[in-house]
Order: structure tokens, then C-alpha cells, then sequence
């Protein structure tokens, strides 16, 4: 068990990088603390996994350092870092039983029999494998392999971390809930630090305490799944969390009025100056779906727009909206009254957001 | 009501590989049974003689020792070549320019003919103007293939490893290359040792592989003919004539066709059972154990 610590690290695949486009993680500083449940949540190709390598030393960083609990481990291998990843797709020691693939991790320290047995079947017993135990792991289906190789990483209770990664792609969705259920449990009674990666944010949120989203290359933020929600750091985080993402919007700042192409967003005083004072032509406003305020009739304040689509989802609707040529989602409750053609919308001050060159700025509302 | 026209003009769609396997496979085949179970003359003069030259072949000592040898030889060989080429295959590199290399100096013997390979070690062994003949000589071993039947053995062993190592090595490398990193990635997790790696997640990958290297290396070296053949003659005496040397002497120098058919039916047979008995063996090993009861 540790706390496991990234000094401005940094990696690219490339022999002599150049532009920051040529790193596959970009400089980065960054502290899991032990006992933790992260994810890691971002798009494919973003880096996660190389990331993930580089913490369990399957791969060496180009430069900077990692430390577990302070010691710096870059020089070590996986096998003398103690830490335990579990894979995307299943790796099973095909002519071994399922007991002996869980034991395998324990056997090749040389811990006792004794010891082995009992860390077997407890394990075996979480992950519901005990009728499987003397199969051979060739003869499983695929879930089953996942959770073998799962089971292979959770023996361990010495291990400095848990690396999971996007381990259920495989299993189908009602197991995935369970499994994902079962490691929240595991993460609670044995409290090891654990790394969970993944791109689906259902996944982190219900695993993870706190999220880090990477987004080529650097983590952009690293928060609780609400301040995730609430308050995207970056853009990219507003679009990928949600669904549907945040609307994000060009704007100035013009004769005194916030403009986003040729409408003229009514917004209160602090947003005004911070869109006048900003030192970048790349200004965006953010508002989440659930926050735009939507009316049928006119009111003060309200903009203009045009209804698109109208989508049912149940206890909601989607709407698809035009604002001159920018095109929004709004998200209303089933009970409220449904525009046709055209609404009015408001934007609550205090639920939007300003991002200058895709990072979020704080906002002095008066 | 089942309104749909039947029509079994499609069967003659088989007819063209019916007569491709009737003429490559069941007519020479059937040829063979035919005259194992006569004795022929002439042309016109035969006479029917059920198992008699069954019954005589399994009897012949001639024939009985040279299949004693052709045992030994192929168990031998195969234990040689089958760990050689599995070493050979793990220590060949993975890429570059040095991979490529080696590809090609490990597949050279496997592109030379059998009976040259025969002339070359006929060659490379001499006393006299042979490069291993001589300096075995040199060194002061009475080397001579042709008066002591050890020499002429071991000659024969090693020209078949150097011959047919390669085969083995091919195929494990190509057995090797295709194990996802993800695997050797999980053992280091895992701290496995590289005896672990071999053992738990080489070698089980490599069993589809080994089972056709070693199912084509036994048929084949059951069958060997040419490179003894050009190399010893099959002597000093009979020390080196295996099955095939003597069913060619007695099928076409002796013309008996008739003993010579029913033994190269049994001989069919031989290699079937074991490459039967040697399959099925293998598989079964991958089975659970409760299936493999039933």
C-alpha cells in the first residue's frame, strides 16, 4: 500500500519529440494518495493506459520521476514495485485451473500453501469463481477469464496499488454493474489504492471517489464526479462528462454587451468584464443542458430560439435548439411545459462558465 | 404444404472433387490393396491369397528389425529436434534487420533436396577430402561411416537435426511471434521467473504448432529415404536400411509386388495409429479433468 506520486512526468513514444503533439503524456505532476479509489477517465488515445504502464513500470517515462511513498521507483521492475494491473482483455495461464492461476501471484514470492489457500477461496468467493476453481482457465468463457485475471490482481493484499485497466470492455452489462460493485467492496474492506481507467463516465463516477480526466496527453482535471458536473476545468471535460455534454458557445465582448455571433446574451456584470478582460480571442462560454432555463412565452432576459427536435426520454426531454447559427441542447423535466417552433431561454448566471483558451476562468459575480 | 421443386442436380457439383480425390488418394490406394492381396506372375497368371502376405510381412525378420531401427530413429530425432528447435526459435530476435537474417540462415537446409543433402554429408564426411571426415581423423578418432554402424548412426541423427531443426524452429517462432504482449505483460505483474514464462505461457501457446511440427517431423522421418540412401547405402550391412529402403528393395528390385504391397499398407497403417494415438493424446491433455473422464 502506498501513496503513489508522478514528478512532472512526462512520455513520448518518439525517439527525439519535438512539439507537444509529439508526447503521449505531457508534463505532468500528480499524487494518488493510498487508500484511494481514482479513475481515470478520458477518450481513447488520450494516454490513459500509457500512463497506467509507466505507474506499474511496464513502461519507463521519458523523463521525470514516480514515487511510491517518496521513494523514487523509475529504476524498478513491475516485479519489484509489488503492484498488481489488471488488463484489458482477459490473460489466463491457459493449462492451469482456475486455482492455480489465482495462486500463481502468491507461488512465484513463495508464500506458503497455507497461506495461498486461504487467499484463494476468499478471493474466488468475492468474485463468485468457486464452483469454477478446478476448470482449466482455456475451458472459461470470456467473462469468466476476466474475472480470473481480476482475481489475480486482488490476492495480493500486500500490493502498492491496483491498476485496472477498462477491465470489464469484455463482460456484458449486467455483470459489469456487479463487478463494478464487487471492487467498490473489495476497495472498501481491503483499503488498497486503486486506478480504475476507463472512457465510459457512468463507470468512473460509480467506482471512482475522484476523477481525473485526460485529455491528450494531460490530466485537465481532477475532481469528485460533482465538481466534474458543476464545474469543468476545461472544456473538454464540460463536453465529455454529461450527456448531453455542456453547450459551448463563442463569444465577445462588444459596446458593452456579451455577443455570441450577432445576439446579444444578457448576463450579469462579472461575466461582462471578464469576457472584456480577456487576453485570448478564444472566449467560450459553457452552460449545461440541465441549466438553461427554458420558457414558452416570452420573458425578461429570455433569448430567442428556434425548437429543432424534441427528444422523449421518459422523465425528460432533450431539446435541440438553434440561437442564430449556434445550435444548443436544453434539458427540461417531463411536468414543465413543452415549446413548439420556438422558446425563450435564460442562462442563471452562476451556472456558467467562462473558458479562455478552453480553460475555465473563475467568474467575481457581484 | 411443402411447395418447394426438388432437385438433386446439385450432387453432380461434387463429381469434379470425387474425381480429384478418387485419382490422387483411392485409386493408387486402392491399387495397393489389390496386389496385397494376390500373387501375380504374369499379366494373365494370379492367384488369390487373402492374408497370407500379411501374415508373412509381420513375420519378416529382415523387415521387423528395420522397423525396430526406423522407431528408434524417429524417436530420436524427434527428441533432438523438437527442444533444439523450441531453443533455437526463443533465442532468434524479434526484429530488425537481425531478425530477418537469421530467418534466412535458419530456413537454408530446409530449401536444400533430400538426396543433395545426402551428397553433401556424403561429401562432408569423407576421410579424404571431407571437412568433418578429415579433422575427426585429424583428431584421432577413426571416423568411418561406411565400417562402424555407431558413426554411420550418429552421422545420420545429426545430417536429420541440421536438415530439419529448422522446420521446428520456424514453426515455434512463428508460434512464438504471434503471443500478445499483454501476456508476457501480465507475468511481470505477476513476477513470474523466465522458467514460469516459458513454462506457463510459451510452451501452452506453442502446442498447436509443436503438434503439427511434431506430427509432420515423425511421418516424415518415418518415411525417410533419400539421405540415408545416398549417404550409407543403408549399411555398414543392414545397420541403416529403414522401412522405406527395404520396401523400395524388395518392390523394385526383387519385383515382389505382392509382399511389398501388404507391407506398405501396414506401414500406412503404423503412421496413422501413432499419429492417431499421438493427437488425440495431446488434446485430451487440454480437456478438464472431469470431461476427459467421460
Amino acid at each position: 500500500m502506498a501513496e503513489i506520486a508522478l514528478k512532472s512526468l512526462a512520455h513520448s513514444y518518439l525517439a527525439t519529440p519535438g512539439s507537444p503533439e509529439d508526447y503521449a503524456i505531457r508534463e505532468m505532476t500528480h499524487v494518488w494518495q493510498q487508500g484511494g479509489a481514482y479513475a481515470l477517465l478520458g477518450p481513447s488515445g488520450c494516454g490513459k493506459s500509457t500512463l497506467l504502464n509507466i505507474i506499474s513500470g511496464l513502461l519507463e517515462p521519458s523523463s521525470g520521476e514516480v514515487l511510491f511513498d517518496g521513494q523514487v521507483v523509475n529504476a524498478l521492475s513491475p516485479e519489484h514495485r509489488n503492484i498488481a494491473q489488471v488488463f484489458q482483455f482477459p490473460v489466463v495461464y491457459d493449462t492451469m485451473t482456475v486455482y492455480d492461476n489465482l495462486a500463481f501471484p502468491l507461488r512465484n514470492v513463495g508464500t506458503s500453501e497455507d497461506k495461498v489457500h486461504e487467499r484463494v477461496l476468499e478471493v474466488a468467493d468475492v468474485l463468485e469463481l468457486t464452483p469454477q476453481l478446478k476448470r482449466k482457465a482455456k475451458n472459461l468463457s470470456a467473462d469468466e477469464k476476466q474475472k480470473v485475471s481480476m482475481g489475480r490482481g486482488l490476492v495480493r493484499d500486500d500490493v502498492s496499488a491496483i491498476l485496472f485497466d477498462e477491465p470489464l470492455t469484455v463482460i456484458d452489462p449486467q455483470l459489469k454493474w456487479k463487478l463494478r460493485r464487487k471492487l467498490k467492496e473489495i476497495h472498501q474492506r481491503f483499503n488498497i489504492t486503486m486506478v480504475y481507467v476507463t472512457h465510459d463516465q457512468l463507470e468512473a463516477s460509480t467506482f471512482a471517489d475522484k476523477i481525473a480526466v485526460m485529455y491528450e496527453g494531460q490530466v485537465v482535471q481532477f475532481g469528485t464526479p460533482r465538481e466534474l458536473f458543476e464545474r469543468p476545468a476545461h472544456t473538454f471535460v464540460g463536453y465529455f462528462i454529461g450527456s448531453p455534454g455542456m453547450n459551448l458557445f463563442d463569444v465577445r465582448a462588444r459596446d458593452g454587451e456579451i455577443v455570441a455571433g450577432d445576439t446579444i446574451i444578457p448576463l450579469g456584470r462579472g461575466i461582462y468584464d471578464a469576457v472584456a478582460k480577456a487576453s485570448s480571442n478564444n472566449v467560450k462560454l459553457g452552460v449545461r443542458p440541465e441549466f438553461v432555463e427554458v420558457h414558452v412565452a416570452p420573458v425578461e432576459g429570455g433569448i430567442e430560439v428556434t425548437v429543432d427536435d424534441i427528444q422523449d426520454l421518459g422523465t425528460y426531454s432533450i431539446l435541440s435548439l438553434h440561437l442564430g447559427d449556434i445550435a444548443l441542447k436544453a434539458r427540461i423535466d417531463e411536468d414543465s411545459p413543452t415549446p413548439h417552433n420556438n422558446a425563450f431561454i435564460r442562462f442563471p448566471d452562476d451556472r456558467i462558465g467562462l473558458y479562455v483558451d478552453e480553460f475555465r476562468v473563475e467568474i467575481d459575480h457581484e | 404444404m411443402n411447395d418447394k421443386v426438388r432437385n438433386n442436380k446439385a450432387w453432380w457439383l461434387i463429381l469434379p472433387m470425387l474425381l480429384l480425390v478418387a485419382f490422387s488418394a483411392i485409386i493408387p490406394l486402392m491399387t495397393v490393396v489389390n496386389y496385397s492381396v494376390q500373387d501375380v506372375f504374369d499379366a494373365q497368371t494370379r492367384y488369390f491369397t487373402g492374408t497370407e502376405w500379411f501374415v508373412q510381412m509381420l513375420n519378416d525378420p529382415a523387415l521387423q528389425s528395420a522397423l525396430g531401427r526406423q522407431f528408434v530413429f524417429s524417436l530420436t530425432i524427434l527428441a533432438i529436434e523438437v527442444p533444439l528447435g523450441i531453443g533455437i526459435a526463443l533465442l532468434m530476435p524479434k526484429k530488425g534487420w537481425q531478425a530477418s537474417a537469421v530467418l534466412i540462415l535458419v530456413t537454408l537446409p530446409l530449401l536444400i533436396p533430400w538426396n543433395v543433402v545426402g551428397s553433401i554429408w556424403q561429401i562432408f564426411t569423407r576421410g579424404d577430402i571431407g571437412l568433418m571426415g578429415w579433422s575427426l581423423r585429424e583428431l584421432g578418432y577413426s571416423y568411418n561411416i561406411t565400417r562402424s554402424p555407431l558413426d554411420a548412426w550418429i552421422t545420420i541423427i545429426i545430417m536429420d537435426v541440421w536438415h530439419w531443426t529448422p522446420l521446428i524452429a520456424l514453426l515455434c517462432y512463428s508460434g512464438l511471434r504471434a503471443i500478445p504482449e499483454a501476456y508476457y505483460q501480465a507475468a511481470r505483474i505477476d513476477r513470474a521467473s523466465r522458467w514460469a514464462i516459458f513454462r506457463y505461457i510459451q510452451l501452452p501457446k506453442l502446442t498447436n504448432v509443436l503438434v503439427i511440427g511434431i506430427l509432420l517431423r515423425f511421418m516424415h522421418s518415418f518415411m525417410i529415404y533419400a539421405e540415408p540412401f545416398v549417404l550409407t547405402g543403408g549399411g555398414p550391412g543392414s545397420s541403416t536400411t529403414f522401412l522405406s529402403q527395404a520396401l523400395a528393395i524388395m518392390a523394385t528390385a526383387q519385383f515382389d509386388v505382392g509382399p511389398s504391397a501388404a507391407f506398405s499398407l501396414i506401414y500406412f497403417l503404423i503412421i496413422l495409429l501413432v499419429s492417431w494415438v499421438f493427437y488425440t493424446a495431446i488434446m485430451n491433455m487440454q480437456k478438464d479433468k472431469k470431461e476427459r473422464g467421460a
